[in-house]
């Protein structure tokens, strides 16, 4: 609970991913995404009378690796249903999905959340068909709407969890992870502009109240196009009932449960109009499909194609490369082609330190700064670890190192090439240094006497003065500490 | 088994059917005794009988992830009632 608020967030999220096949569930029509209207459509997914769906394997199996990933029971026995509604977007009248057999139930994906690691508990991941696309009049009223069905028979995955996060902040960063994960096994893309994404939310508030609390009714916000806009959405709502219990004192199950649209321009949930009569859906046993039996066997071979997951990858780093939370976080949040880069480096260099570190600050500024990923980043790991061995070598300041990184990523050229080129390729040895250091202290009694007296500001003209005779060559944090010990040997 | 007439009234509503008070009446009598019929399945003891999910003994019918054919663009709206350039026309749907 956020120490702010008068009351505790309770929020379960229902996502929908496109799995990433070439062809739909049951048929061999493509899921590219932004083909021409109604271009990738056959029988089979437009509902023509006495077609057979087949379901796609690499759809079953995708889903499993998820399933697996995300810590759930897989059921050794599955099977589809109907799920029966009538909707311009669904054009065989029912949907088939799965309810009571899902071939996974339970799960859970861990979070990191400032306050550490948090586990979210799933209810279940099952398979589904996907529907078509409605395009809506948003002008006037009366007008027709459109229908392309090429998402129609889509192969995706619904992950319901339970009601585990408890601030808006937790729902993206659930999000965020989830999404990590499944771009990392290459299950889905989760790209929310192209709908591979989709999230429904409930959420309602624990106001306390006595020894126990009182929970307001629960809403379920739809519309949600971003991730950010999960959380902004969370926020306003969650105010919202606050203020509409002081107004009505309406609690759990004293009103049907509503659902909102999140409006995002002007930043409100809108409550729709309350559904008096429950969902319906007759749902009954997919006849034309049979059922699937997983085995061990089965299971195991899909375990094994698990690569490491980002949780572990976190971990690891930590142990491995000795990084804070922070870092390994950082690092593993920009997937894995990112943490790769990072590893090179760090291997390369044998100070993961220094790597975290550029990596973490130069390169993932470049990155966001150019829109690109590291894929596309200019410069190989090889080119990163190079520099920050000459570095080291020549004992380059932090700021002109980042000098040399800077012109490195315009021309392309070697560390070396650049270093040599703006004459930084001077090393002092320990004796050098100490000599300049002598000299300053000798020639600025005053900045000695004021740094002793505990003014620290007097040691910038000591190391300044050294820096200037080298023209700003000199490593400034082996002056300080020169300057330090050459202190502690001579007492006033 | 009986049906009343407002649960044929819902099942016309979901199935979107309009039905006038006639046929409500007519069906309600018929699809009552539909059910009893079937209803007689009930008298089965089935103590020990494992549930039925499908019919046929066979499971893990799977094809590969392989494109097929789909159909041209005026192909699968050959049949639309309604058609707007390459999409399917439908009364404005409100949610």
């Amino acid at each position: 609970m956020s120490a702010e608020l008068p009351y505790r967030v309770v929020i379960g999220l229902e996502v929908h991913v496109q799995l990433l096949t070439e062809t739909k569930l049951f048929c061999g029509c493509s899921t590219k995404f932004g083909l021409p209207p109604n271009s990738a459509t056959c029988p089979v997914c437009i509902g023509m009378p006495g077609v057979l769906p087949v379901m796609n394997r690499r759809a079953f199996e995708l889903a499993l690796k998820a399933a697996l990933a995300l810590n759930a029971d897989i059921a050794p026995f599955t099977k589809w249903d109907r799920k029966n509604y009538y909707y311009p977007d669904l054009p065989k009248n029912y949907q088939i999905s799965q309810y009571d057999l899902p071939f996974s139930r339970n799960g859970w994906l861990e979070i990191p959340t400032a306050q550490g690691k948090k586990k979210v508990r799933l209810i279940r991941v099952h398979l589904e068909e996907d529907a078509g696309k409605m395009l809506h009049d948003e002008t006037g009223m009366g007008r027709d709407s459109l229908v392309d069905l090429n998402r129609a028979g889509t192969p995706l995955l619904e992950i319901v969890t339970r009601p585990d996060m408890n601030s808006p902040e937790e729902a993206r960063l659930f999000l965020e992870e989830l999404r990590l994960l499944l771009r990392e096994l290459k299950v889905s893309d989760c790209e929310m502009q192209e709908g591979s994404l989709r999230v429904d939310a409930n959420i309602n508030i624990h106001i306390p109240q006595g020894d126990g609390y009182v929970a307001t009714p629960i809403v379920e916000v739809k519309n949600l196009n971003s991730f950010r806009s999960v959380e902004r959405a969370m926020a306003y709502e969650a105010q919202r009932q606050y203020e509409e219990f002081r107004r009505t004192g309406k609690k759990l199950g004293e009103v049907p449960k509503a659902t909102a649209g999140w409006d995002e321009d002007h930043g409100v949930t809108v409550v729709q109009r309350r559904k008096e009569e429950a969902s319906d859906y007759r749902y009954f046993p997919e006849p034309d499909l049979v059922p699937v039996l997983v085995d061990q066997a089965w299971l195991e071979r899909i375990r094994a194609e698990l690569p490491e997951l980002p949780s572990v990858r976190r971990e690891r780093f930590q142990t491995q490369y000795q990084l804070s939370a922070y870092d390994a976080g950082v690092i593993v949040s920009q997937g894995l082609a990112f943490a790769d880069y990072f590893e090179k480096v760090a291997q390369l260099t044998g100070d993961a330190k220094a790597a975290a570190n550029w990596c973490t600050n130069q390169v993932l500024q470049v990155l966001n700064e150019r829109k690109i990923t590291i894929e596309s980043f200019p410069l190989p790991a090889e080119s990163l670890a190079d520099l920050i061995r000459k570095q080291r070598q020549y004992n380059v300041n932090p700021q002109r190192a980042r000098e040399v990184f800077a012109e490195m990523l315009k021309s392309g050229e070697a560390a070396e090439t650049i270093i040599r080129r703006l004459g930084l390729d001077v090393s002092f040895s320990t004796e050098q240094l100490r000599e300049l250091v002598r000299k300053s202290l000798a020639s600025q009694p005053k900045a000695v006497a004021d740094l002793r007296a505990g003014k620290a500001k007097a040691m910038d003209a000591l190391v300044g003065q050294v820096m200037r005779e080298t023209r700003g060559k000199a490593p400034a944090d082996e002056v300080r500490r020169l300057i330090q010990e050459e202190l502690a040997q001579t007492p006033a | 088994m009986t049906l009343k007439p407002e649960e044929v009234r819902w099942v016309a509503h979901l199935a979107r059917l309009e039905c006038t008070e006639e046929e409500i009446k007519l069906f309600t009598s018929q699809l009552s005794e539909i059910v009893a019929y079937v209803n007689q399945l009930q008298e089965v003891n089935t103590d020990g009988v494992e549930p039925l999910s499908h019919c046929l003994p066979i499971s893990n019918v799977f094809r590969s992830d392989e494109p097929g054919v789909s159909l041209t663009v005026d192909e699968a709206l050959a049949n639309a009632p309604a058609r707007k350039g390459d999409f399917y026309s439908v009364p404005a749907v409100l949610d």
